[in-house]
């Protein structure tokens, strides 16, 4: 079948589709995503077509999505829960970290807990309060959890396939201001490895290594630095946990330099440790040191300085500039 | 033997009395204090009463009226691009003043995100709520100026902070209250069942108000609850109460009631506001896609600005005038509020990097630096390109 081209709502609602009508035990929850199709449409027809055993309508209470979705788990589903805003996963956080993330290890892995997590993440929509934040780094940090957010209407597609598949808990971080980018998808297509990276754009002067939202902005940035002769490589990461660090290496040391983009908060983030990783690996091959673009350490701002807060192309660029002067 | 093979041999048990949801109990309707019935008539409640005079009637009706215009005011500017988002109280004037003209200038108050006419008894200008919702700030007013608490976005959350706080007054030995507001969709929460457990155990003096306006977005309350809500109080040991949230003299009875209970330190009540959101859960949410014309109509003719209305024109407690002045005080109302969030400047954006910490934070200092670098290098530039 040829690639068709949908936005990555879409994307992401076809998936969904198929996971479950392929698989029995594939559940949906969360809240509002039944009849209204969840806040942002992404199960949009699925509750009509599979209806409320397979579709549910939870109580509005994060704890009790994740804590019943891993009860679920337990005894042979495989749910995917839909948390309606970044910042409404914390209610969540205690059975996501203390729970569903530590049962394998200590069940000496004989209990596995195939539940995928999706929140809608990130910046630009003019939101008010916890609908704009970043928090990935904070699931990132919990061994037992693998992270992961495309950047496209494919990566989507495959990605959530990959995510529901794993035996393992998956957090999936959909970058909601991109949910109506358009982009093809190739339903038949072989994936790429979930946790792999991939080479958004080649060049040899530089690379932007990113995921989620900024993949589209890095890919701006490369194009913009082109038209002024520089060769700028975007590395989309994809997984922030585990984090590919050998695709990185591989393009770091063809381009000698990194910048590492990302709208959450650069401290302590998933940047810190890209940059130590590639430090510790590509020492001898850096010409400059690995820089960072991302947001500041203050509350997310108010939608009418969320512009000043993201990394644009121009703050993109200017790391690029600083990153080749050295 | 992994779990998944283990739950792959079971057979699953199909008993027709496992499947499916039951019949909700709320299909017998509980009884709800009235004192003012949807056709305007005063009627009598053994437990509940109100004594006021026609000015004061009119001081509710006016409350009421202007909440309403401000509401739709808000609910134009986000239309007109002016707002990003508005949370509409269209229905729910009368659960708003009537429990909000209960209330003591000391007593303090946790709203949610919709308690615009809370807020307007509170004497907090209506202006101030539009900051968060145009994106200029996250609050917009001082808490401490109106004990009226910045909005809470995050559901359920506040019930634990009036109940810290009401636990406070114990502590110091003042007899106000405090009243925590939420919605039926937020009595799910974990954080609402832990604000139950500690008020109940510190016997706080906090008044739960809940308006179950019926949606939580696009979730009846058949998908949060089993037993009435106000029910849910006795298991943890506190009374609760249901009122027509549509009639605003019971509303005021009632949370009268349970602040003054509260005050003789017999601890915390649930009422229960039983009422309708008339509009659309935000200005982003589309309610066709889940609830029928028929359940709003049935709403509408329960009115709460329109019952009292009938009132006060049977008992002859207000004239034409009284009628026209209103009118005229809304329209100035609306002009009001249209101007000044039209003037309503963007925040500098150095703002960003201010009150992130009471004593200063090294990292955000050298953030801040950096960023106005950054920023004044584009200046320096467009002056070099000129
Ligand atoms: C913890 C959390 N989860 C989800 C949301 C998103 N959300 C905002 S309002 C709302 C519905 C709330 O319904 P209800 O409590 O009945 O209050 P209402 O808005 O109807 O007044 C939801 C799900 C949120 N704000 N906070």
């Amino acid at each position: 079948m040829a690639a068709k081209s949908m936005t990555i709502a879409k994307a992401l609602n076809e998936s969904l589709r198929k996971a479950l009508d392929t698989d029995p035990k594939v559940l949906i929850m969360g809240e509002d995503v039944g009849k209204l199709g969840g806040v942002f449409r992404i199960t949009d027809g699925l509750h009509k077509d599979f209806g409320e055993g397979r579709v549910i309508d939870t109580p509005l209470a994060e704890s009790g999505i994740v804590g019943t979705a891993i009860g679920l788990a337990l005894r042979g589903y495989r749910p995917v829960v839909e948390i309606q805003f970044d910042g409404f996963v914390f209610p969540a956080y205690d059975q996501i970290v203390t729970q569903l993330a530590k049962m394998f290890a200590r069940s000496l892995g004989k209990i596995k807990l195939p539940v995928v997590v999706r929140i809608p993440y990130g910046g630009g929509i003019g939101a008010v309060e916890h609908h704009s934040e970043s928090p990935e780094a904070l699931f990132a940090h919990v061994a037992g959890l693998k992270v992961v957010s495309p950047s496209n209407a494919s990566d989507a597609y495959w990605m959530m396939q990959q995510a529901i598949q794993s035996d393992d808990p998956v957090i999936f971080f959909e970058p909601k201001r991109r949910y109506w980018d358009k982009g093809d998808v190739d339903t038949d297509a072989i994936p790429h490895p979930l946790h792999k990276a991939k080479v958004a754009r080649e060049g040899s002067d530089l690379t932007l290594a990113a995921y989620g939202p900024m993949v589209k902005v890095c890919l701006e940035a490369a194009a913009a630095a082109a038209e002024e002769g520089k060769s700028v490589e975007v590395v989309d990461l994809r997984s922030m946990s585990p984090i590919d660090f050998d695709s990185v290496q591989a393009s770091v040391e063809k381009t000698r330099r990194l910048v590492v983009v990302h709208e959450a908060p650069v401290f302590l983030g998933t940047g810190a440790e890209i940059a130590a990783r590639i430090t510790e690996r590509s020492f001898y091959h850096l010409e400059a040191p690995v820089l960072r673009v991302g947001g500041y350490h203050v509350p997310y701002p108010p939608a009418r300085l969320e512009d000043e807060y993201l990394p644009g192309l121009d703050r993109v660029l200017d790391a690029v500039d600083r990153s080749l002067a050295y | 033997m992994t779990v998944e093979s283990t739950a792959a041999t079971r057979k699953p048990r199909r008993s027709s009395k496992r499947a499916g949801a039951a019949k909700t109990p709320q299909a017998s309707e509980p009884q709800l204090v009235q004192l003012l019935t949807p056709e305007g008539e005063r009627i009598e409640h053994p437990e509940y009463e109100v004594d006021l005079t026609p000015e004061e009637l009119r001081g509710l009706y006016r409350d009421m009226v202007l909440t309403r215009r401000f509401d739709a005011e808000a609910t134009a500017l986000q239309r007109q691009g002016e707002l990003g988002l508005w949370a509409s109280l269209l229905g729910q004037e009368a659960a708003q003043i009537g429990s909000g003209r209960a209330l003591r200038d000391d007593d303090y108050v946790f709203p949610t995100y919709r308690e615009h006419g809370v807020a307007w008894c509170r004497g907090v200008d209506p202006t101030n709520l539009l900051g968060m919702f145009r994106g200029v700030n996250h609050g917009g007013w001082d808490p401490n100026s109106n004990n009226f608490h910045l909005y809470t976005i995050v559901i359920g959350s506040q019930t634990l902070h009036a109940t810290g706080y009401a636990m406070g007054i114990v502590k110091d030995g003042a007899d106000s209250a405090v009243v925590a507001y939420f919605g039926d969709g937020a009595s799910s929460q974990g954080d609402v069942a832990e604000a139950f457990t500690f008020s109940a155990v510190y016997n706080a003096p906090v008044v739960f108000f809940c308006q179950n306006n019926q949606w939580a977005i696009s979730e009846p309350t058949e998908k949060q609850m089993r037993v009435p809500l106000y029910q849910r109080a006795q298991g943890f040991g506190f009374p609760g109460v249901r009122v027509d949230g549509n009639d605003v003299l019971a509303c005021l009875a009632v949370t009268k009631s349970a602040l003054e209970r509260a005050r003789r330190g017999e601890g915390p009540t649930l009422v229960e506001a039983y009422t309708y959101r008339m509009g659309a859960h935000t200005t982003s949410d589309d309610p066709t896609k889940y609830r029928t014309d028929d359940e709003r109509q049935a709403w509408e003719a329960k009115d709460p600005i329109q019952r009292l209305k009938t009132y006060l024109e049977k008992q002859k407690f207000a004239d034409e005038a009284f009628f026209t002045g209103l009118e005229s005080e809304s329209e100035a109302l609306g002009k009001r509020v249209r101007e000044v969030v039209r003037a309503m400047p963007d925040p500098d954006s150095m703002a960003m990097f201010e009150n992130t910490h009471a004593d200063g934070h090294a990292l955000v200092d050298e953030e801040r630096a950096q960023f106005a670098a950054y920023q004044a290098s584009f200046a320096d530039s467009a002056e070099e390109g000129n």
